[in-house]
């Protein structure tokens, strides 16, 4: 692994473009994306709902193949599925009808290997889950699942953890707790994180970098580096530098729809803003 | 290969919603208030002997003849006496309907689980699916018997013919029931598709699986005792042609009775199956 060499990213994007054939036409889902994520950095991608966030993390998965550009982990293009790559999918995707010890072996019984138990339960131990590993998805709470499926992504010891709006269904103080879960865990092991959100705050609390993702066709607008010292207190977060950087972001996503150009347009441009 | 992806959708109806399992609801049982206090099971007994112990009564106070309907102790004592002559039929009966259902559900799984695959070849077999589904199995018993003959042959042809088409269209509509969300999470690991197949799409479709062979084993008991009827000097369906033509009217009911436990036994059979295996979609 060539991780060590400053110069190339972890993972690189490299003007990526996803057409998606749909009944109604073709749908230009990514243009010409382009964005590095250095190693063990945590990069968040925020943007407009339907901007292709998702499209964009399961491209740099390995999960859809981009229709052109590619995705390079370690400067090496890959084309599908990688073990190195882990996912963190919306809403946990356990499977209901594994208790959760039988979803986190899940992959290994696909990749045919023995589970490392030790590593396991220190994680199970880490996300606070001892003693569940007998409970069915569906007795557990929202936030348990996604910390489930955290453990799951992170059995396999992956040097990217690729996370697709892990939270957006979570109520408010969970996401909090659970972003400081995130945190803590990379203070720990340093894993790569690509971190699909539509909180600013979410993003600014556990980035290094935030990129901006323009309205559909998806193309990374802005790069920000986030410079506030981790662990990322609630003081911390309180600050105006934090403040303004958060509008700053709101600006760039919401901003050219909110902001009429002339006054001639004033009309239409209301119009606009709820399409 | 780089447009056949599909746009990323995650549905906000949990798989476990389960509304498409409405036909049959294997949770009909579980669903009722569970019986709990010795209270609730002697209320129940009590109601159970005041409709039979009426029945009885009414009976015999307006003397209805036996032979139009015999009272319930003349049935219990006709299940009671007669039942080492029915027990033989009953084993004729169950052979039928388990090698005919066997045979059926194999054949429908298989065929559910392979057309799902292609959606063109499904879209081409539908029609012939629906009148396999919607034609009386029974009205080609006699077709049956003409070119095998009275033994289990064509009864167990006709249970396989009923029971079949009920597995798999109800299987189908449990392999229909993709999750891309499940499905990328197996590919993520590198899942081959007889894998996804395996972990993801057949566990999905496990619950709707168990309600085709419910389904499939009451209609291939119905066929089996209907073929029996038909022609043919042994099964349960044939005792009730043999009782009624002899105005036998208590053996009737007690092969009827039979019957019932039969069919109940069935239901209860599947609903515990699927209590231990696809509870999660209570």
């Amino acid at each position: 692994m060539n991780a060590g060499n400053a110069t190339t990213p972890k993972l690189g994007v490299q003007a990526a473009t996803k057409i998606y054939h749909t009944a109604s036409g073709d749908l230009l889902a990514l243009d010409r994306c382009s964005l590095d994520v250095p190693a063990n950095e945590i990069v968040s991608i925020v943007g407009p709902s339907g901007c292709g966030k998702t499209t964009l993390l399961w491209s740099m998965s390995g999960l859809h193949r981009l229709t052109s550009g590619a995705i390079l982990l370690d400067g090496r293009e890959i084309t599908g599925p990688h073990p190195d790559i882990g996912i963190v999918f919306q809403e946990a995707n356990l499977l209901p009808w594994r208790n959760l010890d039988a979803n986190i072996r899940f992959p290994f019984e696909i990749k045919g290997e023995k589970p490392d138990r030790a590593w396991i339960a220190h994680l199970l131990h880490r996300v606070g889950l001892d003693g569940f590993g007998g409970k069915f998805p569906r007795e557990l709470s929202g936030g348990m699942q996604q910390r489930a499926a955290i453990v799951r992504a992170l059995s396999l010891k992956p040097s990217v953890l690729l996370m697709d709006e892990p939270f957006g269904s979570l109520d408010s103080f969970t996401r909090e707790e659970m972003n400081r879960l995130v945190e803590e865990i990379w203070l720990d092991t340093k894993t790569t994180i690509v971190f699909i959100t539509h909180s600013i705050e979410e993003a600014i609390f556990l980035s290094d970098r935030v990129a901006v993702l323009s309205a559909r066709p998806g193309r990374v607008a802005k790069e920000y580096r986030v410079p506030f010292p981790r662990p990322r207190s609630l003081e911390i977060m309180a600050t105006k530098e934090v403040f303004d950087l958060t509008n700053t972001i709101k600006m760039d996503i919401v901003g050219d729809r909110v902001r009429p150009k002339t006054p001639d347009h004033h009309a239409a441009e209301i119009v606009r803003i709820r399409p | 290969m780089s447009g056949g992806d599909a746009i990323p959708e995650f549905s906000k109806t949990k798989a476990g919603d389960g509304h498409d399992v409405s036909l049959t609801n294997l949770s009909a049982f579980a669903s009722g208030p569970g019986i709990k206090s010795g209270t609730e099971v002697a209320a129940i007994a009590a109601v159970a002997v005041v409709i039979i112990g009426g029945i009885e009564l009414a009976l015999r106070l307006f003397h209805v003849p036996p032979y139009i309907m015999p009272p319930p102790s003349a049935i219990a004592y006709a299940l009671f006496d007669e039942f080492p002559l029915i027990a033989p039929h009953l084993g004729y009966t169950l052979v039928e309907l388990v090698a005919g259902f066997a045979i059926g559900a194999i054949i429908g799984l298989v065929m559910a689980a392979v057309i799902t695959q292609f959606p063109f070849a499904e879209k081409i077999v539908a029609p012939y699916i629906l009148l396999l589904v919607t034609t009386p199995m029974l009205a080609l018993v006699p077709l049956l018997i003409l070119r095998f003959g009275f033994g289990y042959t064509p009864r167990i042809i006709a249970v396989a013919l009923a029971a079949g088409p009920m597995v798999m269209i109800n299987a189908a509509t449990g392999f229909r029931r993709v999750d891309s969300a499940k499905i990328a999470l197996a590919r993520s690991y590198g899942a081959s598709t007889l894998q996804i197949f395996w972990k993801i799409r057949a566990p999905m479709a496990l619950p709707m699986i168990l309600v085709g062979l419910m389904i499939g084993a009451i209609f291939g008991l119905l066929t089996a005792v209907g073929a029996e009827m038909v022609g043919g000097g042994f099964g349960l369906g044939n005792r009730l042609t043999t009782y009624s033509s002899m105005i036998q009217m208590p053996q009737f009911f007690a092969v009827v009775l039979v019957l019932s436990a039969l069919g109940i036994l069935i239901y209860v059979l599947f609903f515990l199956i699927g209590k231990r295996w696809a509870s999660w979609e209570a």
